[in-house]
């Protein structure tokens, strides 16, 4: 997801009886359904894991517009350009709503940037995959923000006050990013020979990649047992990801498009889709840093961040000459 | 650097509605504030109007103090008209 394997420090979940009395009263409001609020108590533990997660999934949204931008100034029609732009600005919109969430846990804006641009901090695996077609921005939209809407959708109702706030605005957006990529990839289809190739191929590369967004089989996973006990995770990773292939098979259909998928068959049984294995250790290399762009991604938001320092630095010190004139002039 | 300070953003929704809080930016001033938070904040007809107030304004009650802020008002419940019964044979009031 655009928050991938957060470790929570856990070593393993502890019973009622282990914990003190502060966090016994804090796990009963999130049993409760309470929110918990920034000036309110909380383990360190929760904030600590919150800090990674709400993070890391800022830093998807940022860097997320880096494959999509690619495309803005090569799109076939102003139409389509006018629509890309308007989707890409919403990302840089759930980037900031997320910072500021992140934010009132105590960590610095200035902190959360210099962890992703040193690489202490991670960001979703699917953004190091490159855009090499138009087609590309359909899949994109589609399977990529399909995928985010399937774990976003929980995250709603997560028990941090400010998360949870934060992915309702994004929720509200992300429906019309799914639903521009599905489009575009309905008029390719409807196009000719060689625009329904492009969209097939695109699906090829993407949806291995997409299925692989949800994480690792986490059933059994510490980490995992301890954010759905804090509320911060409501559902498993395979469970996202068999809802996602459910919905998006039949997707996929009706665009007349192949899932490269030999093992792919309704499971009457089941009421579900069996799908065929993940390939795991992609993967983890990419999480390492050895995806195909990883390099290219972290280069680009380097170079963002450092030739916008001037303007950072001017436009503070255009408001600091114009707050001491205004001191001065009211001391006159 | 240092960050530029933080802002909080409300925002009214309608004309007549109150200005709801709606999250927060960074910028070096107010102006500049208002900008920033017209384009987070209202990209889909969100707001009316914007306001925004430096977050190290604001004054916040303790979450400690809740109990002595809003218990009192808890056995109050004359406070509310369902607190008297008003006879069948009255009908509106
Ligand atoms: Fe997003
Ligand atoms: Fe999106």
């Amino acid at each position: 997801m655009y928050a991938q394997m957060v470790d929570t420090g856990a070593s393993r979940l502890r019973s009622r009886e282990e914990m003190d009395a502060d966090e016994q009263a804090f796990q009963a409001r999130i049993d409760d359904g309470q929110k918990i609020e920034a000036q309110d108590w909380m383990p360190e533990g929760y904030r600590r894991t919150l800090v990674r997660q709400i993070s890391q999934h800022a830093h998807s949204e940022i860097v997320g517009m880096l494959p999509e931008g690619n495309w803005i100034t090569r799109a076939p029609s102003l139409k389509r350009k006018a629509i890309l732009l308007a989707k890409v600005q919403d990302e840089a919109g759930h980037g900031l709503y997320l910072y500021s969430a992140a934010e009132t846990l105590g960590v610095s804006r200035e902190q959360l940037v210099d962890d992703l641009h040193t690489g202490r901090a991670k960001y979703s695996s699917i953004f190091n995959y490159p855009t090499l077609t138009w087609a590309d921005i359909g899949a994109i939209g589609w399977l990529v923000d399909g995928a985010a809407i399937m774990n976003q959708i929980p995250l709603c109702r997560c028990s941090y006050g400010p998360y949870s706030r934060a992915m309702v605005r994004v929720c509200k957006e992300e429906s019309f990013h799914q639903r521009q990529g599905y489009d575009l990839l309905l008029a390719l289809c409807r196009g000719s020979e060689e625009q329904k190739a492009m969209a097939q191929d695109a699906l090829e590369r993407w949806w291995w990649p997409a299925l692989m967004m949800f994480g690792p089989p986490d059933a059994d996973s510490v980490h995992s047992a301890q954010s759905q006990a804090w509320k911060i995770k409501l559902l498993s990773n395979d469970e996202l990801r068999q809802k996602f292939v459910d919905q998006t098979v039949p997707q996929a259909e009706y665009l007349g498009l192949r899932v490269p998928d030999a093992d792919l068959r309704w499971n009457t049984e089941r009421g579900h889709y069996d799908f065929g294995a993940i390939d795991w250790s992609e993967f983890h290399a990419v999480l390492k840093g050895n995806g195909p762009c990883n390099r290219e991604r972290l280069q680009a938001r380097r170079e963002a961040w450092a030739e916008g320092e001037w303007v950072r630095a001017a436009a503070l010190a255009y408001a600091d000459k114009h707050a001491a004139a205004e001191r001065h002039s009211q001391a006159a | 650097m240092k960050d530029w300070p933080l802002w909080e953003v409300f925002i009214r929704s309608q004309h007549g509605l109150a200005h709801k809080h709606v999250g927060s930016v960074h910028a070096p001033d107010a102006a500049l504030a208002l900008k920033n938070a017209r384009d987070v904040y209202t990209r889909r007809n969100e707001g009316v109007s914007i306001w925004v107030v430096p977050s190290a304004a604001i004054t916040a009650s303790a979450p400690d103090d809740k109990a002595a802020l809003f218990e009192p008002a808890q056995d109050k419940i004359y406070r509310h008209p369902t607190f008297f019964p008003v006879p069948e044979e009255v009908k509106h009031m």
